[in-house]
């Protein structure tokens, strides 16, 4: 129904759309579509940064149709991993994508000179960005791209900051100002093919079948999502809640997962941000609960009252890396490394774990101030981390160069690797909960706690017995539905209102017809296909070395044991064929 | 007695454009955002509040006044009632009305708000509320 790809070539500047119908009407959209694209487009074993290695972009058959389902999917080949490489983005890509008219977008090749990508409705530009490629400021960027751009007022505006043009391998694409492909490098991808920024915008029309019982759905999940309590806890103090109680529950990574709660956690506590920082929420498009969390920093730079503010976007992940993580008490200074990370337009969750393993090795004598040249790593010591920041971007020495290719290669050439807190080669989010968590992050197709939300299942071992065999089950089955969520494509933190019924439900609201074991079958087959993928690229289960730090550490579920992992991963394997 | 669309708390938006969203669904029975009566935007992108345009439901509607055909006529509590069949795309309208509250549909007519109070519905920070008006 909704099948256009549109594919570009920035070596020689030429687009093409095709109906790729075939595609859609097996897949769907988001993920299922674009791990078929990123099998057809990237080469076997492809260098992650060369003109070679395609960028995708997909949204799915519910986009800006039906309420949250309000993301678009991103997928390449990871420059961190050199595996499969996938984000996902809120903000308003997926929405103006679905007005301009594309359901996938198809990157390849390298401009010669610096570049952006203009995409208004069928008028595609590869256009000139020598101008803005060192405009640091990732705000600044979007501000002279809304001035000489058309779309004004509802366009997406895509850009990469210095992280991304000098390919720092989790450097993230900064999606609207608040929102981010973050994760896995794909900013480093956009540096590599001299793409500093890419700006959409549609006015299309939808045509729907039959508006009747498209109405009576929107209207059925608009009321679910608003007038129920299912979302309340994404709206009301966001993600960050999740400080307090993962904290108290002792499931909360602190100065490298040293420990499991952190003495200061109140001080960085949602309830501290939202009373005492929070300016304003705001919304993906087509999203009714408003879980954008926008803070003020003021700070004051000169006496005499003279002060800069600054907003920036806070998430629980966000104060975990670069809070607890790293021993920061206060929240002023997250934001603080968190808008520094926004600037150079890196994934907060790598650039928190590659400084949370260097402090631990310069505090073991590991690495040396001719190292760090001269910044003495210390927990808590904010300053000192927003100049190896910056240092991680310019990359001057060897050090530095490890740092920013993140954690497990920084730990492989310095040693530490026991304390390099990374799960198949990624730095983790923010749980230590268990082993469904630990499992979950290495099985997962992009190791994400999102993939099957390991922490969640660990959470409700908690309160009922779960077997080992029980848990992998558990994973297995978010593992596979989540392939549908993501193809549709809704926001995952709607996942309690798109239940399964909803899913099958919603699609029929817009004219596609799937059985719930269609459905599953799809989930396991869109699965099955990333296995493909990372296999072909030399990602091997058996192979993945956990650091012995997540045994040491206490969890919230207790000490978990080397055989409870190894026995769940040969659990997991031998169910999942993979 | 009449009603008409007020925007209460303009700084409350969070951008989701679900307003927008219905009054296409509903009024024009589409999946649009081009084609709704009501427009949020931003204006120099999330960093800055929302704009907010919507009829403001006049009584002297200069709309209706440069409408050189007819096709606008002032209504009961503010604003106008459209008449397709007078209207010939002129666009007067729109270049009368200060706000900019006159968009136009893809045939080149334009949206007229009708006061029916759908955005309302579907906003979830009473940014925008449907008022009855008394009518002297």
């Amino acid at each position: 129904m909704w099948s256009n790809v549109l594919y570009i070539d920035l070596d020689t500047g030429e687009h093409t759309i095709r109906d790729r119908a075939d595609l859609f009407d097996k897949y769907l959209g988001g993920t299922g579509v674009a791990t078929q694209l990123l099998l057809e487009e990237c080469p076997v074993g492809v260098d992650p940064l060369s003109p070679q290695a395609p960028i995708i972009i997909s949204i799915g058959p519910l986009t800006a149709l039906l309420p949250c389902a309000s993301k678009a999917v991103s997928m390449f080949k990871s420059p961190l991993t050199n595996e499969l490489g996938e984000s996902h983005v809120g903000g308003r890509l997926a929405m103006a994508m679905r007005f301009a008219g594309y359901d996938s977008i198809v990157i390849k090749g390298r401009s010669d000179k610096p570049s952006y990508l203009s995409i208004h409705d069928e008028e595609v530009k590869v256009k000139d960005a020598a101008s803005i490629w060192d405009v640091s400021s990732i705000e600044v960027t979007g501000q002279i791209l809304r001035n000489v751009e058309p779309g004004k007022g509802r366009r997406s505006i895509m850009r990469i900051g210095e992280g991304g043009v000098n390919q720092v391998r989790y450097a993230n694409v900064n999606v609207d100002t608040y929102r981010h492909f973050g994760r896995l490098g794909l900013g480093a991808v956009f540096g590599s093919k001299n793409l500093k920024a890419m700006v959409i915008s549609g006015t299309e029309e939808i045509e729907i079948p039959d508006m009747s019982a498209f109405k009576k759905m929107y209207n059925k999940l608009y009321n679910s999502v608003v007038d129920t309590d299912v979302m309340d806890k994404y709206h009301d103090l966001g993600t960050a809640a999740n400080i307090n109680v993962l904290n108290q529950l002792k499931g909360l990574p602190t100065k490298n997962l040293k420990q499991s709660h952190f003495e200061n956690a109140e001080s960085l506590s949602g309830e501290y941000f939202a009373d005492n920082l929070l300016f304003r929420k705001i919304a993906c498009s087509n999203c009714p609960i408003g879980c954008i969390h926008i803070a003020t920093l003021k700070t004051q730079f000169h006496k005499g009252h003279e002060f800069e503010f600054r907003h920036i976007s806070y998430d629980y992940e966000l104060i975990y890396a670069l809070g607890t993580n790293l021993g920061i008490t206060l929240a002023e200074d997250v934001l603080r490394l968190i808008d520094r990370c926004e600037r150079y337009s890196l994934d907060v969750l790598s650039v928190g774990g590659v400084l949370a393993w260097a402090t631990e090795a310069y505090e073991r004598d590991l690495i040396n101030p001719s190292d760090t040249l001269g910044i003495a790593l210390r927990w808590g010591d904010t300053d000192k981390y927003l100049k190896a920041l910056d240092q991680i971007v310019k990359m001057p020495n060897k050090f530095y160069q490890a740092l920013a290719k993140g954690t497990a290669v920084a730990a492989a050439e310095y040693g530490g690797e026991d304390y390099a807190i990374n799960l198949a080669g990624v730095e983790i989010a923010g749980y230590h909960t268990g082993p469904a968590s630990i499992i979950g992050q290495i099985v997962g197709v992009r190791h994400s706690h999102l993939d099957n939300g390991g922490y969640s299942i660990d959470q409700k071992a908690s309160s009922q017995q779960l077997t080992e065999e029980k848990m992998v089950d558990k994973i297995i089955y978010e593992d596979y539905w989540r392939m549908v969520n993501n193809s549709l494509v809704c926001c995952l933190f709607a996942r309690g209102v798109y239940s399964e019924q909803i899913m099958i439900d919603s699609l029929a609201s817009v004219g596609i017809i799937k059985t719930r074991d269609e459905l599953e079958a799809l989930g396991k087959e869109i699965f099955l296909a990333k296995y493909q993928f990372k296999k072909q690229e030399g990602f091997d289960l058996s192979r993945i070395k956990v650091p012995s730090r997540f045994y040491e550490t206490v969890s919230q579920l207790g000490k978990v044991t080397p055989e409870t992992i190894d026995n769940m991963l040969t659990l997991y394997r031998e169910k999942t064929g993979v | 007695m009449p009603s008409r669309i007020k925007v209460a708390n303009p700084n409350r938006c969070i951008g989701c454009f679900s307003c927008m969203l219905a009054c296409s669904r509903t009024n024009v029975n589409t999946v649009s955002l081009i084609d709704s009566a009501i427009d949020i935007r931003t204006s120099g992108g999330l960093e800055s509040a929302f704009v907010i345009i919507v009829c403001r439901a006049c009584h002297d509607p200069p709309c209706a006044r440069a409408c050189p055909t007819g096709a606008l006529t002032p209504r009961d509590g503010g604003g106008v009632v459209f008449n397709k069949d007078l209207c010939d795309g002129g666009k007067l309208c729109a270049e009368a009305c200060l706000p900019g509250a006159i968009h136009f549909d893809r045939s080149g007519l334009p949206l007229i708000c009708t006061h029916c109070g759908v955005c309302s519905k579907f906003c979830s920070h009473d940014v925008l509320e449907l008022r009855k008006v008394e009518v002297l």
